[in-house]
C-alpha cells in the first residue's frame, strides 16, 4: 500500500505527458474554435448586393449547397487565399457566395476589381451583423451550408489547398451527389 | 565575432555542463575526492562561459547588428537603449539563454557559497544542476538558437512589440526566471538526498536558504508583472488568471509549502519524504510552466511564438527531469525514515494544514488552467475557465489558511496548546470586529465579501502583532526585558513575522478592488468628471513626438474642493513601424488609494472619451508582496544559515586551548 | 480628512472597471447594470482571458451591443447569455457550465481538499498509534525507578 502512494506522482505525471502528447500532435490546432452553429440552420440574412441592385438573402440560396466566404478588404489573410478561392470559382466551378464583412462598398468593390470576383454574388455586411449571427470571429471564415440551409463546416483563416482537397472537396460531394 | 564568441562559449559551457553531470556524480558513489571536486571547478567556468554568451548576444542588440537574425526580428535602431538591452530576453531565444544564464549562476552560487555542505552532496547536487544545464543547452542549440546569422543584413530590425517596451516589463523576467531557476537548487538537493538514502535536519538547514532566495524572487518577479498589467492595460486589472500568470503561481504557492515543511524536517525530523516530493514538484511546475509557454497548448497573451517541434523537446525535457525524479522518489523515498510524533494540535499540525491547503490550492490552479487541454485531448467540448471558476474554488481554500497562519505561530511545538493560544489572540479578535463593523457600515449596502476579506487582513495583521508581543512577554515582564528579548529574536522568527505582514497587507489589497470606482465620458477639452470626491478636468490634448512614436499627450488636472491635487499626463502612443497604438495611463498614489486615468480614442469632432477609476488599497497588493520578499530576505540574513560561521568560530576557540594545553 | 471623505463616499456604490464606451451606454440603469454584469460574465473571443467588459476589441464591442440589445427586447439574463451561446458556443462563457464533462473541474478542488484532510488524518493516527509496542514497566522496574528518582532529588 506503501509503495503505491509513493508510485502516485509518477503515475499522474505520465497521464500528464499524455494529454500533452495529444495536444501535440500535427494538424492540430488548439487555438481553433469550432463553430457553435454546425449541424444547425444558417441565420437568415437580407444583404444588400456589391454593384446590382439584387439582394444576396440566405432564401435564395437553399435548394443546393452553398460556400460563403466572410472576407473583407482589410484583411491580409484574405489576400493569401483569394488565389486559391479564385480558383475554385473558375477551374471547379464551385458555388461561391461572398459576405464583405465590416468593409466599405468601395473597399470590398475596389478588391474585387483589383485581384478578381471569384463570388457568384457578395453580401454587405457593413455593421458585421450578420457575422455576429453567423459566430464570426475574425476573418477570412469559409462555410459550407447545405442544400436545406443547415451549416455543415466552417473553415477559420485562409482556405488552404490541403483543406479544399482534404475537406471540402469530399464534403461537397457528400452533399451533392447528383453533381 | 563577437556573437560567435558568443556562440562557441554556449557549446564550451554544453561540454562542460556534460563533465559537471557525470565525474563529480561518479566521485561521490566512488568517494573520489578530486572527482567530486570537479562539480565546483565545472559550475564555476561554465558562469563564465553563459556569462559570456549573454553578454555577446546584449552586445549585438545594443549595435544593432542585424545580421544576427534574433536581433533583426526583435530590434530596432530607434529602440531605446534601455529596450535594447532588455529586449534580449524578450523573446523566445533571448529568453531560453536568460534561462540558462540563471541556471549557471545558480550553480555557481552553490559552488561557491556550500563550503560547509559535506563533498558527496555537494557534488550530487551540482551534477543535477548540470543535467539541467545540458537539457537545456541542448534545446537552445538544437531549436531556439539564438546566434544564428544571416547575409545581407537586413536594413533594420522588426523592432520590439510596443507593449513590451516599459521599464516594469523589462525587468520582470530577470526576477521571474531567478524564481523559476533558483528552484532547481531545492531540487537538486532533493534529487541528492534520494541518491545517498539520506535526509536529515542539516539537509533542511542546507536546502532553506536557496529555497528561500529563489521565493524572494519568484514572488517580487510575480508582483511586477501583475504591477505591469495593472498601469499598463488600461482600466487597472491585476490579474486575469490567464495559463501564463498560473504558470507562475503554482511554482510560488507550492515553494511557500516547501518553505514551512522544511522548517518542520529541521525542527522535528519529520515530513520528510513529503518534503522532497515538494522541493521535485515545485521545479517540475517551473518546467511545465516553460512547456505551456513555449509549444502552443496553451492560448495566452504571453506566449511567444509557438512551435510544436519545439514544444516536444521541451516535452522529452520534462519526462527526463521530472519522470525521473518521481521514479527516484518512488523507488528511495519509502526508505525515508520518519522521526518526531506531533499532536494534531501543534506548530507541525498547523504547518501539515499549511501545506495541505496550499498544495490544494495549486492543485485547483493546476485543474483550471489545463481543464480545457484536457477535454480537448479527449474529444470532448470546447469549454474556457476563466475567473469565475478560480475564484470560487481556489479563494475559500485561501481564507481557512490565512485564519491559521494567526494562530499557528503561537502553538507549540509537538502539542499545542489551542485554548491558550485562541485567549492569547484578544487583541486580534478585537481588531478584527472593530474592522468589519466599521466597514461594513461605511460601505453598507455595497459587496459584503469584500468586507469579510478586509476582516480577514486584519486579523492576521494583528495576529502576527500579537504573536510577537506574546514572544517578548510585552507588559508581562518589564520594558527592558522585553527589549532584550526582542533583540536576541532569531532573525528568522522577524523574517516569518514580516512576511505574515506582508500577506495580511496584500490580501487588504484584494479584499478591497469591488469597492473601485469608475467612470467613463467623452470629453471636449474643459469638460470634467467627477470622482470619488475629485474633479478630473480635461485641459487639452497635444501631439508629442518620442524616440519610436508619436504620442497625444493629454493634460488632466485634478482638484478635489477647488484645490490643486495635481496634473496628470495619460497618453496614446501610436508606433509608426509596428503599426501599433499604445496606451500610457496615469496614476497617482497616495498609497492608500489610487487614481487611474486613461486616455481612450478620438472621435471625429475632437472629444475625447477618458476612463477614471478610483481604486482603494490597490497599492496595497503589490506593498504587501514586497514586505513579503522583504521578510524572506530578513529570513535569509539570520547568522544560523551561515554554518560555515560557526564552524570557524569554533575552529578558533579550539586553538587557544591547544595552546594553552602546550 | 479626505480618506475619510472618500471612504463615505464609497455609499454610492461601486461598479466594475471595463472598456465600455459611454455610447454603448443604455438609457436605462437597471438595464445597464445587467448588461455590464452579463458582460464581465463574457469571454472576448480575439483577446486572450479579458471578458468583453473589459476588452476593447471590435468583437467585444458588437457583442456587447448584441447584449443590450437583447435586454432591450425584454430577454433575461439566461436567454441574453444564451443567445451570445448558440453564436459562439460555450467557450464564450467564462465559467464554465457544472455538466458531466465539468464535474472533474468543480468538484475536484474540494475533493482534494478532503481527500488530504482524510488522508493526514489516518497517517497522523497510525504514527500515533505505532510506538504503543514499548511494553509496560513490569513491578520490579517501577520500584527501581522510584528508587533512583528519590536518590536523584536527595
Amino acid at each position: 500500500m506503501k509503495r503505491i502512494v509513493y508510485l502516485l506522482p509518477l503515475a499522474l505525471f505520465f497521464v500528464l505527458v499524455g494529454y500533452f502528447l495529444i495536444s501535440l500532435r500535427p494538424g492540430h490546432d488548439t487555438h481553433e474554435l469550432p463553430s457553435a452553429m454546425l449541424q444547425k440552420p444558417a441565420p437568415s440574412f437580407d444583404l444588400a448586393d456589391l454593384g446590382d441592385d439584387n439582394k444576396l438573402a440566405l432564401a435564395g440560396l437553399k435548394g443546393h449547397p452553398v460556400i460563403v466566404n466572410f472576407f473583407a478588404s482589410w484583411c491580409v489573410p484574405c489576400r493569401i487565399e483569394h488565389p486559391l478561392l479564385m480558383r475554385l470559382s473558375q477551374q471547379d466551378h464551385l458555388p461561391l457566395y461572398g459576405v464583405a464583412y465590416k468593409d466599405k462598398p468601395e473597399d470590398a468593390a475596389r478588391l474585387l476589381a483589383t485581384y478578381g470576383d471569384p463570388f457568384r454574388q457578395v453580401g454587405l455586411d457593413q455593421d458585421g451583423r450578420v457575422g455576429l449571427d453567423f459566430g464570426v470571429y475574425g476573418v477570412p471564415e469559409t462555410y459550407v451550408i447545405d442544400a436545406n440551409g443547415i451549416i455543415r463546416k466552417r473553415f477559420v483563416g485562409p482556405l488552404t489547398a490541403e483543406a479544399v482537397e482534404k475537406d471540402l472537396m469530399p464534403l461537397l460531394k457528400q452533399l451533392e451527389p447528383s453533381s | 565575432m563577437i556573437t560567435e564568441l558568443g556562440h562557441f562559449a554556449l557549446i564550451l559551457a554544453l561540454f562542460v555542463a556534460i563533465i559537471q553531470s557525470t565525474i563529480p556524480l561518479i566521485g561521490a558513489a566512488r568517494r573520489h575526492i578530486g572527482w567530486m571536486a570537479v562539480g565546483r571547478s565545472c559550475a564555476l567556468i561554465g558562469f563564465g562561459l553563459t556569462a559570456l554568451a549573454m553578454l555577446s548576444l546584449m552586445h549585438a542588440y545594443v549595435t544593432s547588428d542585424f545580421t544576427v537574425i534574433n536581433v533583426i526580428q526583435n530590434s530596432h535602431t530607434d529602440k531605446p537603449l534601455l529596450y535594447k538591452i532588455t529586449g534580449v530576453w524578450g523573446n523566445h531565444e533571448g529568453s531560453m539563454l536568460l534561462w540558462v544564464f540563471m541556471l549557471s549562476l545558480c550553480a555557481a552560487a552553490v559552488a561557491l557559497f556550500s563550503s560547509n555542505l559535506p563533498p558527496a552532496l555537494r557534488a550530487r547536487v551540482l551534477a543535477v544542476q548540470g543535467m539541467i544545464a545540458v537539457g537545456f543547452m541542448l534545446f537552445i542549440l538544437l531549436t531556439s538558437n539564438p546566434f544564428l546569422r544571416t547575409f545581407p543584413p537586413a536594413p533594420n530590425g522588426q523592432g520590439l512589440n510596443p507593449v513590451l517596451q516599459d521599464p516594469g516589463l523589462a525587468f520582470h523576467p530577470p526576477f521571474l526566471y531567478l524564481g523559476y531557476v533558483g528552484f532547481s537548487v531545492a531540487f537538486a538537493f532533493a534529487v541528492a538526498a534520494l541518491i545517498e538514502g539520506r535526509v536529515d535536519a542539516a539537509w533542511a538547514r542546507w536546502v532553506r536558504p536557496w529555497t528561500l532566495a529563489s521565493w524572494c524572487a519568484l514572488t517580487i518577479g510575480i508582483a511586477m508583472g501583475s504591477w505591469w498589467a495593472y498601469y499598463t492595460l488600461g482600466w487597472g486589472g491585476w490579474w486575469f488568471w490567464d495559463p501564463v500568470e498560473n504558470a507562475s503561481f503554482m511554482p510560488w504557492l507550492v515553494g511557500t509549502a516547501l518553505i514551512h515543511s522544511s522548517i518542520v524536517v529541521e525542527k522535528r525530523d519529520t515530513l520528510k519524504s513529503w518534503t522532497i516530493l515538494l522541493a521535485i514538484i515545485t521545479f517540475s511546475l517551473s518546467l511545465v510552466g516553460t512547456f505551456l509557454v513555449r509549444s502552443g497548448v496553451l492560448t495566452s497573451v504571453h506566449a511567444f511564438a509557438t512551435d510544436p517541434e519545439r514544444g516536444m523537446f521541451i516535452l522529452l525535457l520534462l519526462v527526463t527531469a521530472i519522470g525521473g525524479s518521481l521514479t527516484l522518489y518512488a523507488v528511495r523515498a519509502p526508505s525515508l525514515q520518519g522521526g518526531g510524533l506531533f499532536a494534531p494540535i501543534s506548530r507541525e499540525g498547523s504547518l501539515v494544514l499549511n501545506n495541505l491547503l496550499l498544495s490544494c490550492g495549486c492543485a485547483t490552479v493546476f485543474i483550471g488552467t489545463l481543464y480545457p487541454l484536457f477535454l480537448d485531448a479527449m474529444g470532448g467540448p470546447k469549454l474556457s475557465v476563466g475567473f469565475p471558476f478560480f475564484n470560487r474554488s481556489f479563494v475559500p481554500m485561501m481564507v481557512p489558511m490565512i485564519v491559521a497562519a494567526g494562530i499557528g505561530p503561537m502553538l507549540a511545538w509537538k502539542r499545542g496548546d489551542l485554548l491558550g493560544a485562541l485567549q492569547r489572540l484578544w487583541v486580534a479578535y478585537i481588531a478584527t470586529a472593530l474592522v468589519l463593523l466599521v466597514t461594513f457600515y461605511l460601505t453598507y449596502g455595497g459587496p459584503v465579501m469584500a468586507v469579510l476579506g478586509l476582516g480577514l487582513a486584519a486579523w492576521l495583521f494583528t495576529a502576527v502583532l500579537t504573536e510577537l508581543a506574546d514572544r517578548v512577554r510585552l507588559f508581562r515582564i518589564p520594558l527592558a526585558d522585553s527589549w532584550r528579548r526582542a533583540v536576541n529574536l532569531p532573525r528568522a522568527s522577524y523574517g516569518m513575522s514580516v512576511a505574515h505582514l506582508g500577506l495580511a497587507v496584500s490580501v487588504a489589497g484584494f479584499a478591497a478592488s469591488p469597492f473601485a470606482q469608475e467612470a467613463i465620458e467623452i470629453l471636449k477639452p474643459g469638460g470634467a468628471i467627477h470622482i470619488a470626491g475629485y474633479e478630473i478636468t480635461l485641459e487639452h490634448v497635444d501631439r508629442l513626438p518620442g524616440p519610436n512614436y508619436v504620442a497625444d499627450d493629454a493634460t488632466i488636472r485634478v482638484t478635489s474642493g477647488g484645490s490643486l491635487v495635481t496634473v496628470m499626463h495619460p497618453e496614446r502612443r501610436y508606433f509608426q513601424l509596428q503599426n501599433q497604438t499604445t496606451g500610457e495611463t496615469a496614476i497617482r498614489t497616495n498609497l492608500l488609494a489610487d487614481l487611474y486615468v486613461a486616455l481612450g480614442d478620438a472621435d471625429t469632432k475632437g472629444d475625447w472619451t477618458v476612463r477614471v477609476y478610483w481604486k482603494p488599497l490597490v497599492p496595497w497588493i503589490w506593498l504587501g508582496a514586497v514586505i513579503m520578499a522583504f521578510g524572506g530576505m530578513v529570513s535569509l540574513s539570520d547568522r544560523r544559515w551561515r554554518v560555515g560561521v560557526a564552524a570557524r568560530a569554533s575552529r578558533r576557540v579550539s586553538q587557544p586551548v591547544a595552546a594553552a594545553g602546550e | 480628512m479626505r480618506t475619510l471623505i472618500l471612504c463615505m463616499v464609497l455609499l454610492l456604490g461601486a461598479l466594475p472597471a471595463g472598456a465600455v464606451e459611454p455610447r454603448e451606454r443604455l438609457a436605462d440603469p437597471a438595464l445597464e447594470a445587467r448588461a455590464r454584469t452579463i458582460s464581465g460574465e463574457l469571454r472576448c473571443l480575439v483577446c486572450q482571458n479579458e471578458s468583453i467588459d473589459e476588452s476593447g476589441a471590435d468583437l467585444a464591442h458588437d457583442i456587447r451591443i448584441l447584449v443590450r440589445e437583447r435586454l432591450t427586447a425584454g430577454d433575461t439574463d439566461a436567454q441574453t447569455i444564451q443567445a451570445v451561446v448558440n453564436r459562439y458556443g460555450a467557450f464564450v462563457l467564462l465559467k464554465p457550465p457544472v455538466e458531466p464533462a465539468t464535474y472533474v473541474l468543480w468538484f475536484g478542488p474540494p475533493t482534494l481538499v478532503l481527500a488530504g484532510l482524510v488522508g493526514t488524518a489516518i497517517w497522523l493516527h497510525r504514527r500515533q498509534a505505532a510506538p504503543a509496542d514499548t511494553a509496560p514497566l513490569t513491578s520490579d522496574e517501577s520500584r527501581r525507578l522510584a528508587g533512583l528518582l528519590r536518590d536523584n532529588e536527595g
